[in-house]
């Protein structure tokens, strides 16, 4: 019988064992990132910026030129090398610990300056990495290492909801938000990210795409668990949608 | 037919698969551990997968691949994401 390869891993992501925790949602919206960048054949052109975070180590599992940026400062080094190289392809990898907190300012003026770059806003609400701290993203009586017994608006204030940000500045062209615990929302953030490079290979101006991901291990949930919790918890609070298109 | 093939070592025992998959044919493998000490995922009747993929695509660690019988001798050369 004649047999057909109708999944295996794209080209753009290296074939070695990643360092995120078991069913952490990086590991499937790296796979994303790289099929769309296997499927408009931009791999040889494409230059990733990382952040800082769990997500830091993208440089090492994408098949492709990276740059390691100062925590929260990859918009402004995505600035640089989409201005110096603007036959490439640029796009940044943050983390809601990176883009939400220490690094607004540089996206809100990234965004601002409408830069040509493709922005991927990875938000589970929490730090990962340093252990599990509240992040400017922490729902409101969310438990974390900081906000033991949960998140108290009126002392830490309410988490920023940055596309709705975003999509207020006139320079982005795509703002969106999507998800990535259910088969039919893999697709629909595959689709989204496809869309966000493609704007950007056509000139458009910055795509800014938030993806919500879990945190199984500092949300103290199992991987299962920690997917309906994003239905439970983040999407009351952080809805699914379009928030700015331009026509392309 | 299709078939499904695991590289068990990658394997982080998660278990998104087992949830995502169409026809609960997945589960945990009983006694036995991988390179890492995590319990991989195998397939319990390997005969009724359609091949949808959907297993593949929710697993973080890229741990499936996925063969599907091919229409034509051409198609059998073809790779990819094209569903």
């Amino acid at each position: 019988m004649e047999e057909k390869l109708v999944f295996s891993r794209p080209e753009a992501l290296v074939d070695m064992p990643t360092h995120y925790c078991p069913g952490c949602h990086h590991g499937i919206i790296h796979r994303l990132v790289a099929e769309v960048i296997d499927e408009l054949k931009v791999r040889e052109s494409t230059i990733g910026v990382a952040s800082v975070g769990c997500s830091i180590l993208a440089y090492d599992y994408f098949n492709l030129d990276m740059v390691g940026a100062l925590h929260g400062r990859a918009p402004a080094v995505a600035t640089g090398v989409k201005r110096s190289q603007p036959g490439s392809v640029v796009f940044t990898y943050q983390g809601d610990g990176d883009l939400a907190a220490i690094g607004t300012a540089e996206i809100i003026h990234a965004a601002g300056r409408g830069e040509n770059i493709t922005v991927l806003f990875i938000n589970n609400a929490i730090y990962g990495m340093t252990g599990g701290q509240m992040a400017p993203t922490t729902l409101g009586g969310q438990r974390t290492q900081t906000s033991p017994a949960g998140r108290d608006p009126k002392l830490a204030g309410n988490p920023l909801r940055m596309s709705e940000i975003i999509a207020a500045l006139s320079g982005p062209s795509y703002v969106t938000r999507t998800a990535v615990n259910k088969p039919a929302r893999i697709s629909q953030t595959r689709k989204a990210i496809k869309k966000a490079f493609e704007l950007q290979l056509a000139g458009h101006g910055l795509g800014f795409v938030e993806v919500l991901s879990t945190c199984p291990t500092n949300w103290g949930l199992s991987p299962v668990e920690a997917g309906q919790w994003v239905d439970s918890h983040m999407i009351p609070y952080y809805p699914l949608g379009v928030f700015k298109e331009v026509e392309a | 037919m299709a078939r499904t093939v695991f590289n068990e070592d990658r394997c982080k025992g998660c278990g998104l698969c087992i949830e995502a998959c169409p026809k609960k044919i997945l589960a945990f493998a009983e006694h036995r551990l991988n390179h890492n000490g995590y319990q991989p995922v195998a397939s319990l009747r390997p005969g009724e997968c359609t091949g949808c993929a959907i297993c593949a695509r929710t697993c973080p660690d890229v741990v499936i691949s996925v063969y599907r019988e091919a229409r034509s001798a051409a198609e059998a050369t073809v790779q990819g994401a094209d569903l």
